[in-house]
Formats: C-alpha cells, sequence, structure tokens
C-alpha cells in the first residue's frame, strides 16, 4: 500500500488575523506558520504508523502552494514520510488544489490518500471528498481510527452523537481528526534527514478554478463583557432569559 | 430551483435539515425560483416529510433505493447530482455537518458546481453570487464568489435559524437506479440520553477549575435543566475526566451555539477557536484575569462551586414561574 498525505501550510493558532490588498489576502507579515495539525499530528502520524507497522510501503506528502511552503514541508518530513511533492500554484480554490492531489494520486499509483479533517485557515473539510470522487475512491470523513486487514480497513468515524464503524476496500481517502493518533515531536535525527529528502516541484495540471475569494472581514468586535456580582448569580440567568433570550 | 438535502438519524429528518430547509427556501425566494428537498433512503417516520412544507419547499423528493439506507457519500452524491440535473436545481443546499461534509465536495465535483463549505449567511447576489464564510477558525470571514452555473453551499448549523409556517410539501417517490456502496456499516454506537454536541443549541462546558471529574455534577445538572449538551476544554479530555467526543476547541470539536456557558475555562486562544462562533457566551471563573473573560458577552468573576447551584435554583425558580 502507497499513501499519500495531504499536507497544507496554515497560520499558527496563535497568529493574528489581518488582511492587506483592500482585504483581500491575508497578511503574512510577521506570522508564524505551520503544518496544519489536523495534517501532522492526524493523517501524517497515522501513515508513519501504517508503515512502520509493515503495512504501507511507502508514505509521500503533497502540497499544493508556493515556494513559501517548503520549509513547512521540511518539517513535516522531519516527522516521517520518504519524500514530498509540491505542485506550484498558490490558488486558494478547493476545486484546482483537489484536481492536482488526484493527479499525483492516480499517476503515482496510491492507494490511500489521507488528509486533516479541515486547514485552520479556510475551514473547507472539502479537499478530501473531492480527491475521492476525482479518482473514484470511497470517503470515509472525520475518522478518528483507522486499521487494515489486507485490502480492507476498518474505519471509526465520528456521526451527531456518536460514532460508526465501516468496513471498506482500498482505493480510499479518509479525513482524520483527533484519536487517529499521538503528535509526535520531530527529533534531531528526523530534522537533520528530512534536509535531504526528496521534495519533488511539478507543474499544476490543468484544471477549473470553481471559486474565489472577493473579500475577507473580521467579526465586529465584543463589546465587552457584562459583569455580575457573585452574590447574585440569579441575575445572569434573568439576563440570559429576558436580555439575550438564550434560556 | 433550490434542492436542500435533507438529512435523517434514527429513523427522523435531523433538526439541522430544517434549518438548511429554511435557508434553501430563503434563497430561493431571494431568485424567484422554488425550492424542493431530497430525502435518501427509507425514513421509518415518513409522515414526517409533508410537514417539511413548514420550513418551505414545496415537494419533497422521497428516495428509498435500498443502497441509500446506510451512508454512503459516494451514492449519496450521485444520488443527489442525478436528481438536481433532471431537476434542473441551480442551487443546492446541504448542512454542514459530518454527512454534508463527506457528499458536498463529492457533489461539486460531479456537477463541476463550486462549493462554499460552512456558509454562515445568505449569498449575495446583487452582483455575481457571493457566500460569506466562516475562516480562521471563526477569527474572520471570508465572502467566497462561485463562478459556476450550479452553487453548492453547506450551511454551518445554527447561523441561519429555522423559519417555520404552516405549508404540506407534496412528496414525490422513486426508486433510482444507483451504483453500488463500497462502505460497509459494522456498527453504530451512539450516546444515548443526552443532547449531541454538534448540533446542540446551548452548550455547557468545564474546564480544569471544576477539580476533578466528581464535580462534572455543576456542569451536568445546569445543562439537564436548560436542556444543554455538555462540553469540556482539552486539559479535562487529556485528564480522561471526561469522554474525548466532548472535548471542544481547535483540536477538538468546534460548535456555534447560541449560548456557550464556560465553567472554569480559563479561554486559552486554542480552546476560543473551537468556540468563538457562539452567539452568547458566559464565564464563571475566580481568576478576573481569566482570557476567556475578553471573549464573554456576560461573566461572573467567582467560585464556580458556590455559584453554580444559586444559578441551576435560579433556572428552576424561573422554570415553575417564581
Amino acid at each position: 500500500m502507497k499513501i499519500l498525505v495531504c499536507v497544507s501550510k496554515t497560520p499558527d493558532t496563535t497568529a493574528k488575523i489581518a488582511f492587506t490588498d483592500n482585504n483581500t489576502k491575508f497578511a503574512e507579515a510577521g506570522v508564524q506558520f505551520i503544518v496544519n495539525p489536523y495534517d501532522e499530528w492526524y493523517a501524517l502520524v497515522r501513515a508513519l504508523e501504517l508503515k512502520e507497522a509493515g503495512l504501507a510501503t511507502q508514505v509521500s506528502l503533497i502540497t499544493v502552494a508556493g515556494a513559501d511552503a517548503e520549509p513547512i514541508m521540511r518539517k513535516a518530513l522531519a516527522i516521517g514520510g520518504d519524500d514530498a511533492i509540491r505542485v506550484n500554484s498558490a490558488s486558494g480554490d478547493a476545486f484546482f488544489i483537489a484536481s492536482q492531489i488526484a493527479d499525483v494520486a492516480k499517476s503515482g499509483g496510491y492507494d490511500l490518500v489521507l488528509t486533516g479533517k479541515e486547514t485552520i485557515d479556510y475551514n473547507g473539510s472539502s479537499i478530501g471528498g473531492m480527491v475521492a470522487e476525482l479518482i473514484d475512491a470511497a470517503y470515509i470523513s472525520l475518522a478518528t481510527k483507522l486499521d487494515f486487514a489486507g485490502n480492507v480497513a476498518t474505519v471509526t468515524r465520528e456521526i451527531e452523537g456518536g460514532e460508526e464503524v465501516d468496513e471498506v476496500s482500498l482505493p480510499l481517502v479518509i479525513s482524520c481528526q483527533k484519536g487517529m493518533a499521538e503528535q509526535r515531536i520531530p527529533n534531531m535525527k528526523g530534522i537533520m534527514g528530512a534536509r535531504t529528502k526528496p521534495l519533488l516541484v511539478k507543474d499544476p495540471a490543468a484544471a477549473d478554478e470553481l471559486t474565489t475569494i472577493a473579500s475577507f472581514e473580521l467579526p465586529p468586535a465584543k463589546t465587552g463583557v457584562k459583569l455580575i456580582s457573585p452574590e447574585h448569580p440569579e441575575e445572569l440567568v434573568r439576563l440570559l432569559h429576558e436580555e439575550a433570550k438564550v434560556i | 430551483m433550490i434542492l436542500i438535502f435533507a438529512d435523517q438519524s434514527d429513523g427522523h429528518i435531523k433538526k439541522q435539515s430544517f434549518e438548511a430547509i429554511s435557508y434553501g427556501a430563503a434563497v430561493a425566494r431571494q431568485l424567484g425560483t422554488e425550492a424542493h428537498a431530497v430525502v435518501l433512503g427509507q425514513l421509518a417516520h415518513a409522515e414526517e416529510l409533508p410537514t417539511l412544507g413548514n420550513y418551505g419547499v414545496s415537494k419533497v423528493h422521497y428516495l428509498s433505493t435500498a443502497v441509500l439506507n446506510h451512508f454512503d457519500a459516494q451514492v449519496y452524491a450521485q444520488a443527489i447530482a442525478d436528481l438536481a440535473t433532471s431537476l434542473g436545481a441551480t442551487t443546492i443546499v446541504l448542512s454542514h455537518t459530518s454527512s454534508g461534509k463527506a457528499v458536498a465536495p463529492r457533489l461539486s465535483v460531479r456537477l463541476k458546481a463550486g462549493l462554499v463549505a460552512g456558509a454562515v449567511a445568505l449569498p449575495n447576489t446583487t452582483a455575481g453570487f457571493v457566500v460569506k464564510k466562516s475562516v480562521f477558525s471563526g477569527k474572520a470571514f471570508a465572502n467566497i464568489a462561485i463562478n459556476t452555473p450550479i452553487k453548492i453551499i453547506s450551511l454551518s448549523p445554527n447561523a441561519f435559524g429555522v423559519t417555520k409556517n404552516d405549508g404540506v410539501a407534496e412528496v414525490i417517490n422513486s426508486t433510482p437506479e444507483l451504483g453500488g456502496s463500497h462502505v460497509k456499516v459494522m456498527a453504530v454506537n451512539k450516546i444515548t440520553g443526552t443532547v449531541p454536541l454538534a448540533e446542540a443549541e446551548l452548550v455547557v462546558s468545564g474546564g480544569r477549575g471544576l477539580k476533578g471529574p466528581e464535580n462534572w455534577y455543576l456542569v451536568e445538572d445546569f445543562a439537564k435543566e436548560i436542556g444543554a449538551a455538555t462540553a469540556c476544554s482539552r486539559p479535562v479530555a487529556d485528564s480522561h475526566w471526561r469522554p474525548h467526543h466532548e472535548h471542544v476547541g481547535q483540536t477538538g470539536g468546534a460548535v456555534a451555539p447560541n449560548l456557550y456557558f464556560a465553567i472554569g475555562i480559563s479561554g486559552a486562544i486554542q480552546h476560543l477557536a473551537g468556540v468563538n462562533r457562539s452567539k452568547v457566551i458566559v464565564v464563571i471563573n475566580k481568576d478576573p484575569e481569566a482570557p476567556f473573560f475578553k471573549a464573554a458577552d456576560y461573566g461572573i468573576v467567582g467560585d464556580a462551586f458556590d455559584i453554580m447551584p444559586k444559578v441551576i435554583e435560579a433556572v428552576k425558580k424561573m422554570k415553575a414561574g417564581v
């Protein structure tokens, strides 16, 4: 089994969110970037565990991004993976990005594609499902467990109010979330080794962009907290009932 | 016309689907067209089908082919895409829930239709078709232009609300030919007797300030009294005081209820990322410097062990009309 892990460069969780160019671009100046946590902690680490267990022969990483994403790819390679592919495009459209990943998955003969459940910047949860449709594979989203017996995967996924356990055969696309694996901190050997791992840069395949970002906006600032005396908690209940009208 | 996917669970139409239908019907009114709903698989409570008219659809397409009786995003997307094509649907609306998140992207590819995943408002159709969605984990919004003839929107739960009238929908039965499913459902484990977190309108959440799992009665009693789901912060889930599915925040689940009531949670930025789309946030914390107060609408600086029993008592009195 060959595994392709989708990796995205995202701003750090604590990054200040601001926009430039008339609110059409994220202001990257001074922002610390990280590997999207769902891609790193869950998708990548589970792929590595499957290889360590002898169930996978190869783990490749893929991103669709400009050269500015290469440090992030090296960081992901420091955790593990045999090689990485960067499809050179700055597109923000999910269909375009998924088309690139599907193209590599098909031409590279990957049986299993893993993604994080979403990226923490665009929060679309769309890439996995699109790739699955493009390569005509089954898709299990929001998975918390993944095991294999031969070509058959047993996947646990989150549903509203519980979980479902599915059996499904390869080829397969899975979006991963908490429960799938535990975060790994790269060690010095990993960091040194990552420098020399192959990072192939590929031109994008022809694909349409179905959406464009017209603008960004920030939510209105909170008006400030209304503090209620700890001596009169019943006043809080009255406000929630009469003013906020939520209970 | 507008086609809305009405999802089912435990033999009933899901509550979020009422909201998706209300939203789709509003899009239809805005565009001067009609709205239909589609229900996939046998619905145990089929008497609910015509009542979907209450939320603004004139017709409900009830597709009861056996392969649709379990969820498989691949087959569901095929069923919805085929129906949308035969009806000439220009916009398809789904809920941004576990099933919607799996089906919407597949539909997008199948119909070559731009998708806005996690919409929070009606589309702006004055120039083009622009839909607002939440980005950067609730810290900003993006206005996304869909550039294709067919549009797909998955609606963030609790973002629009339910609008109800006394309309009745005509039910159209069919059993379309569909591909086989590659997914075999082995087990479904539901947590019964509590409000599921993802669809809750009210959420009561506890943090390390509650000192231990034995004190969770403060969260649970209050949640029960107001009909809320229970949640917790990451350290609480990591310490196994509470199950992992209750963890909300950056790495856990994200919620957007009408009320998020946080007890003994300091409000680290990772936690806020999971809750900052809540409409009203209440914070109970004895540390006046807790960062959560900056994101809160109402707060009490004090000891939860003193305050919560009084809050629960006040709710009981309110409900009794005292």
